[in-house]
C-alpha cells in the first residue's frame, strides 16, 4: 500500500479538476456528435434514395407513367396545392370524425369490459371478428347503407380504428399493481377516487399507445372508403389520378397522405406529452416479492 | 430462555390494542388449497414496536394484510381496542417493501395523497408532508418525481405518505428488504427516531434478524409454511438503540436465539 502511495505522482498542481473537466469536454463532444448523426443518417438516406431514384429514372428512361422522378412528382406536387389541399381537407375531416368516434365509442366500451367480466366475455368474440373481418369488404355495404357523403368513410375509418383503442384501454386499466390498489383503499379512497386518481392515471401511457396506432389505422379506413365510393378525398384523387395514367399526380396525393398520416402522429404524440408530463413508466415496477 | 408457549397464552394481552385470535388464512391455488397462516393469536399492546419475523412464505405478510383489514382471514378474526375489523382499516399508515409511489405525482404529491384522501386542511397538511420529509432528509427534493429519486428516497416518501395522517398504527411489510445495507441501516435508525417521538403502534414485517432485534419490543417468530407463532421473544435492550449496540453480547444473544431457533425449524440448515 506504502509502496504504491510512493510510486504515485504527488504533483498539487494536478487536482481532481482537470480530469473532470477534461471527461465533461469529452462527454459533451459525444453527445454532439451523436445528436448529428441522428439528423444526418437518416436525412442521408432519404437524400441518397431520391438521388439514385431521380438518376435511375433518367439514366434508364423510365416513362413518366410507370415511375416519375422525385423532381417532377416535386413539381406536380406545387402544382395541384390547392387541388390536393381542398381533398386532403376532406380526408383529414374524416380521419379526425373517425378517430373521435373511436375514442368516444372505445373508451366507455373499454371501461365496461374492464368493469364487467360478463360484459367482457360477451362482447370480446364480436369485437375481435370486427377486427379479423376485411374492411374493403364491408365498404360496398356501407355506402349502400349510408349513401356517398362523409358518413360511411367515418365509419369504416371509425370501424379499423377503434379496436386498438378498446384493447389498450383496458389492458391498462387492467395493469395495474395490486399494492397501489391496497394503498388507495386502506388510504380510504372509494371506487371512483381510486379510479380517477389511481386507475385511470396510470392506464394513460398503455391509452395512448392505442390511439398512435388508432390514428394511423384512421388514416387507412378514410382512403379506403374513398376508394370504394368517393367524389371527395385524397382518396379519390389517387383513383382519379390512376384512371388518367397521372402516376405524377399519384404519386403526389401519396406525399400528401404520408405527410398527413405523419403529421396526425405527432399531433397524437403531443396530446400524449401534455397529459402525461413525467412520461416515465417507473423502472421498480413487477418487481414485488410476497412472503 | 423462553420455552415455546402454546399460541393461547399470547391472545388477549393485557391492554392489547390490535388483537388477532386464532387467524388462519387458505389460498385456493390451481394446485389445491394452501395454507399460509394457521391458528395465529396475537395481541400487540398500544404504542409497542412489533415485530413478525421469519422465513420467506411463512404468511407474515398475508398477516400483515389481515392486520389490516385487506385481506378477510379465513377463519378468527382481527380487533382493534375491542372492535372487530371488517373493512379495510383507514386510521393506519401502511408502508409496502416496494415504495408504490404514483410515478405522475412529486415526492411532496404522493404525501399529500395521504391527506387527500382524509380531507385534511391542504395547506397545513402541506406544511406537515414538508416536515415529514425534510425529517426523513428530503428536503429540496419535494418536487422530484419518483423517477428521479433513489430506491432508498422513494421508501422515505412512502414512509412520510404513511405518518402524514398521524396514524395510531404503522403496519410495514418488509419495508428495507430491497435497500442496500447502508441505506436499510439508515432507515432503520430514521424508523427508530421517529417511533420514540410518536410512539405509534407498529407491526413490522420483517426476514431479517439483526433488524427485528434493533427495532423490537417483542419480535413474533413464525415457522415455516404454514405460519404460525413459533415463539414471542421480549427485547430488553435499552432505548434508544445504537449502532454500537449490535457489537455487544446481549443483541448477540438474541440473534442466537433466533437464530438456533430457525436451525431448530430447519430454516436454516448448518452443513
Amino acid at each position: 500500500m506504502a509502496e504504491a502511495e510512493r510510486s504515485l505522482p504527488r504533483s498539487p498542481a494536478v487536482g481532481v479538476a482537470e480530469p473532470e473537466a477534461s471527461t465533461e469536454r469529452s462527454r459533451a463532444r459525444r453527445e454532439w456528435r451523436v445528436r448529428i448523426r441522428n439528423v444526418l443518417y437518416p436525412v442521408g438516406v432519404v437524400l441518397g434514395v431520391l438521388v439514385i431514384w431521380e438518376a435511375g429514372t433518367r439514366m434508364l428512361a423510365v416513362p413518366a407513367f410507370l415511375l416519375p422522378p422525385p423532381s417532377a412528382i416535386a413539381v406536380s406536387f406545387i402544382a395541384n396545392a390547392p387541388l390536393l389541399l381542398f381533398h386532403g381537407w376532406i380526408t383529414t375531416a374524416e380521419i379526425l370524425l373517425g378517430f373521435a368516434l373511436s375514442i368516444v365509442v372505445g373508451i366507455p366500451l373499454a371501461l365496461a369490459i374492464f368493469l364487467s367480466p360478463t360484459f367482457s366475455r360477451s362482447v370480446l368474440p364480436l369485437l375481435v371478428s370486427s377486427q379479423a373481418m376485411p374492411k374493403v369488404a364491408v365498404a360496398p355495404l356501407f355506402l349502400v347503407w349510408f349513401g356517398f357523403g362523409l358518413l360511411p368513410k367515418v365509419l369504416i375509418a371509425f370501424l379499423i380504428a377503434f379496436f386498438p383503442v378498446v384493447i389498450s384501454t383496458a389492458v391498462g386499466l387492467a395493469s395495474i399493481e395490486p399494492e397501489k390498489i391496497y394503498l388507495a383503499r386502506s388510504m380510504g379512497f372509494g371506487a371512483t377516487a381510486t379510479f380517477f386518481k389511481f386507475r385511470l392515471p396510470n392506464a394513460l401511457p398503455a391509452i395512448f399507445g392505442g390511439l398512435k396506432i388508432s390514428i394511423t389505422l384512421a388514416v387507412v379506413g378514410a382512403v379506403v372508403g374513398e376508394f370504394v365510393g368517393g367524389d371527395v378525398g385524397l382518396g379519390y384523387l389517387l383513383m382519379v389520378a390512376n384512371g388518367s395514367m397521372d402516376t405524377r399526380l399519384l404519386f403526389a396525393g401519396i406525399v400528401a397522405l404520408t405527410v398527413l398520416g405523419v403529421v396526425l402522429f405527432l399531433l397524437v404524440e403531443l396530446a400524449e406529452r401534455l397529459a402525461i408530463p413525467r412520461h416515465i413508466i417507473a423502472g421498480d415496477r413487477g418487481v414485488h416479492e410476497t412472503a | 430462555m423462553t420455552q415455546t408457549k402454546p399460541p393461547s397464552s399470547e391472545t388477549n394481552a393485557e391492554g392489547a390494542y390490535l388483537c388477532l385470535q386464532g387467524v388462519s388464512k387458505v389460498y385456493a391455488t390451481h394446485d389445491g388449497p394452501v395454507r399460509a397462516l394457521e391458528q395465529v393469536s396475537v395481541g400487540a399492546r398500544r404504542g409497542e414496536f412489533l415485530s413478525v419475523l421469519g422465513p420467506s412464505g411463512c404468511g407474515k405478510s398475508t398477516l400483515l394484510m389481515i392486520a389490516a383489514g385487506l385481506l378477510r382471514p379465513s377463519n378468527g378474526a382481527v380487533s382493534i381496542d375491542g372492535a372487530v375489523v371488517t373493512r379495510p382499516r383507514t386510521d393506519i399508515g401502511i408502508v409496502f417493501q416496494s415504495p408504490v409511489l404514483l410515478e405522475w405525482r412529486t415526492a411532496l404529491g404522493n404525501v399529500m395523497l395521504q391527506a387527500e384522501a382524509k380531507k385534511l386542511e391542504r395547506t397545513a397538511a402541506k406544511r406537515r408532508a414538508r416536515d415529514l420529509l425534510g425529517a426523513v432528509g428530503l428536503s429540496g427534493f419535494e418536487d422530484k418525481y419518483p423517477h428521479e429519486l433513489s430506491g432508498g428516497m422513494r421508501q422515505r416518501v412512502s414512509l412520510c405518505r404513511a405518518l402524514i395522517h398521524d396514524p395510531n398504527q404503522l403496519l410495514m411489510d418488509e419495508p428495507f428488504g430491497a435497500l442496500d445495507a447502508l441505506t436499510r441501516d439508515q432507515l432503520v435508525l430514521d424508523l427508530q427516531q421517529i417511533w420514540n417521538q410518536r410512539r405509534m403502534t407498529v407491526l413490522f414485517v420483517t426476514h431479517s434478524v439483526p433488524e427485528a432485534v434493533f427495532l423490537s419490543d417483542r419480535i413474533m417468530v413464525m415457522t415455516p409454511r404454514p405460519g404460525r407463532l413459533d415463539r414471542m421473544i421480549d427485547i430488553e435492550l435499552p432505548r434508544p438503540r445504537t449502532l454500537a449496540m449490535r457489537e455487544t453480547p446481549e443483541f448477540a444473544a438474541y440473534i442466537r436465539e433466533i437464530l438456533d431457533l430457525f436451525l431448530a425449524r430447519g430454516v436454516l440448515r448448518e452443513h
